[in-house]
């Protein structure tokens, strides 16, 4: 997109500025540290915030030459998978009567998702919404979900953020990645 | 103790094809299985590179159910079948039907794997009773996974059957190690052929045969017994038997649910307390279906009864339930024992094409000889002297009588450091290896483990040698109290294979509980 815009823009010197703007296209090669810090970094947030745990090293460790992009499939399938989890739980939490069987099941499973990729703040609530579930306390059940809710959309948003980056980092620095 | 040996030289042999069935409802979790069981088997054969299966296909992907992807890779070596919707996003219609489909998949073509892993959670049958179906139907062992690991869940899968539970998320270190679950229990169908074999020497001791001919046929059996003791040994089996299923799986009944449900019929009919195989096949009336495998399925189906019986707080009589087994074990083997110990027998010729093999087996005879004729008079003695007080007298008139054989036979081979010795000590390797997984397991035979190293001797030791034997027979009137029509004296035969058989006894009992 940006080399399109670029190549349309015949004023060649914006074109470093465009570059920046856009900042994922920058021509220099010392900017790489630069990108590996700062994806370093927002994984390191990532796990300080309580998002992810160590399952997540896991999933690094398991990606290779057959599988280069196997993160990123295993993350984009958790989140389709987990999307129609939570569709099926807020339809549970809607239903009348509430069947709260059904929807320890429902959350049984999401939260068995939860661990695949180490979504350890999600697994979490998930635990305390099961724990409401068991009591039948419906208010509970809805508060909690909602956080779960929350911290699916903001995880699904800083893991694309992350992704992307290390797409454009490229296969090549990932062995020194999966180190740190 | 410490570090056994025969299951490290296994770990080069055989896990390396070890073909896997994962069953899970999460897309994502079977994507990682999938991912870690190829690497586990990828790094086995780069560490492990001379042992490589053959015979496998190309790689190729073929889709039989709807549901599910088989995936055969020769690559990896590892044929993973993950149950799962092809590509897209899964509809909640189509994974409701998981379990069953797997169920299926294992009915139809269950030769093909060695082991099942399986979540708790299925959409449509509770995972305990996929386990419950696979334990009783296709005898697989079967690793339960769940993300909850409360010591009530997990009990409940290890009731069921479950051989391992593992706990979400699972890590590749434990997924490495899976493979001892399927060698455990192909060590564990060894021994159970070493069982009939000893039944088969006490049919022919209970007709009272001396003749030369019998001995002979003892001599086989307990030949061919010796030597799957060796085989086990050198790991022979692993190529054998464990990578071509055609072996293995010889002889196994497919129990659909039709043919379960003729079996619950018709011992519903008889009655659960009067049961036995012959009846219930009579029964059934099934062409093609022989009193073994009907046996063999009532075992399963009286543990399985047993912890239904367990979980509904009734307390079970563990005397009872070793009473089952005890005389299923014997039930399941007492017809099929000549025939499967001939098919071991071709099998282990087959597989001693070297000189050096040919050897073994002579001096495996010789110790043989020896053995029996050193072992069974005095166990015969010992016996009578328990069972029957006044016989004193004829007890040790006709000990005596055998004391100088035993004394040339046995004592030299037995005190040098030949092979025969080696052959000897098999048995208890033996035990080794197939209590590793039970170290904490009590084991009350070691301690008197050597008991034919008091024969040797002289006669003060004859009563000592009486003395062990005794003791013997204690525990094995201990470990089947319910079983009077099982002559000690014929139990008494082959102490050490014996004990074997308890071994096996008191493993089943652990695991299938």
């Amino acid at each position: 997109m940006v080399l399109h815009i670029s190549s349309a823009l015949t004023a060649s010197a914006l074109h470093p500025l465009l570059c920046f703007c856009f900042h994922n296209t920058y021509p220099e090669m010392e900017n790489a540290s630069g990108l590996h810090r700062q994806l370093a970094s927002m994984k390191k947030n990532l796990f300080d915030q309580g998002y992810l745990d160590e399952q997540f090293y896991q999933l690094e460790e398991l990606q290779d030459e057959s599988s280069p992009n196997f993160v990123e499939e295993v993350v984009t399938l958790f989140f389709r998978d987990s999307s129609r989890s939570m569709a099926n739980i807020d339809e549970a939490l809607q239903q009348c009567p509430r069947d709260f069987h059904r929807l320890d099941k429902f959350l049984h499973r999401l939260k068995g998702s939860a661990s695949s990729i180490g979504a350890a703040k999600m697994k979490n609530e998930c635990t305390r919404l099961r724990e409401f579930c068991s009591e039948e306390n419906l208010d509970g059940c809805l508060r909690s979900f909602q956080k779960v809710k929350n911290d699916h959309t903001i995880l699904r948003q800083k893991l694309e953020n992350y992704l992307q980056l290390l797409r454009q980092v490229g296969p090549v620095d990932r062995a020194s990645r999966s180190g740190s | 103790m410490g570090n056994p040996l025969p299951s490290s030289r296994a770990a080069e042999a055989f896990p390396a094809g070890l073909r896997v069935l994962i069953v899970d409802d999460d897309p994502t979790w079977l994507k990682i299985l999938e991912k870690m069981l190829r690497k586990c088997s990828y790094q086995g054969r780069l560490l492990f590179a001379p042992i490589i299966c053959e015979g496998r296909e190309g790689p190729f992907f073929f889709s039989v159910f709807p549901l599910c992807l088989f995936v055969l890779d020769r690559d990896f070596s590892v044929q993973l079948c993950t149950v799962a919707v092809r590509g897209g996003p899964c509809t909640g219609n189509l994974s409701d039907r998981l379990a069953t489909d797997a169920l299926h998949i294992l009915r139809e073509g269950k030769a093909r794997f060695d082991i099942v892993i399986s979540d708790v959670n299925m959409p449509d049958m509770d995972g305990f009773k996929l386990l419950e179906h696979v334990g009783l139907e296709m005898d697989l062992p079967v690793i339960m996974m769940s993300i909850d690991g409360e010591t009530s869940r997990v009990m409940k899968g290890v009731q069921h059957g479950a051989c391992d539970y593992l706990l979400k998320p699972v890590r590749m270190k434990e997924l490495r190690n899976i493979w001892q679950h399927v060698y455990r229990k192909k060590m564990q169908e060894l021994k159970e052929v070493e069982t009939h074999s000893i039944d088969e020497v006490i049919n022919i001791l209970r007709n009272g045969s001396e003749d030369i001919e019998d001995r002979h046929l003892m001599d086989e059996t307990e030949m061919s017994s010796m030597r799957k003791r060796k085989d086990i040994d050198n790991k022979e089996f692993g190529d054998q038997e464990l990578n071509d299923p055609s072996t293995v799986k010889k002889a196994r009944v497919v129990w659909s649910v039709d043919l379960h449900q003729k079996f619950v019929n018709a011992v519903d009919q008889i009655g659960f307390d009067k049961v036995g195989p012959k009846k219930i096949l009579d029964l059934m009336n099934v062409p093609g279906l022989t009193r073994e495998n009907v046996a063999s399925h009532l075992q399963k189906y009286r543990l399985y009864l047993s912890r239904l019986q367990k979980q509904n707080g009734g307390t079970c009589g563990g005397n009872m339930q070793s009473d089952h087994i005890n005389k299923t074990i014997k039930g399941k083997f007492g017809l099929k024992s000549s025939t499967n110990v001939q098919q071991d027998w071709e099998l282990t010729k087959y597989a001693c094409t070297t000189e050096n093999f040919q050897t073994h087996g002579i001096v495996a005879n010789a110790a043989h000889v020896s053995e029996m004729n050193r072992v069974a008079p005095a166990q015969v003695i010992a016996s009578k002297k328990t069972l029957v007080n006044d016989a004193q007298l004829g007890l040790f008139l006709s000990f005596k009588g055998m004391l100088p054989s035993i004394r040339e036979k046995a004592c030299k081979p037995l005190h040098d450091e030949t092979p025969v010795m080696q052959l000897m000590q098999y048995p208890e390797q033996e035990n080794y290896s197939i209590l590793e997984g039970y170290s904490c397991l009590a084991n009350p035979d070691l301690d008197h483990e050597p008991c034919f190293d008091h024969f040797p001797s002289s006669q003060p030791l004859v009563t000592s040698a009486t003395c062990t034997s005794g003791k013997d027979m204690k525990d094995l009137y201990e470990m089947k109290p319910l079983q009077p029509a099982m002559p000690p004296m014929a139990c008494m035969i082959d102490s050490i294979s014996a004990r074997n058989a308890e071994k096996v006894r008191t493993s089943q009992c652990y695991t299938r509980d």
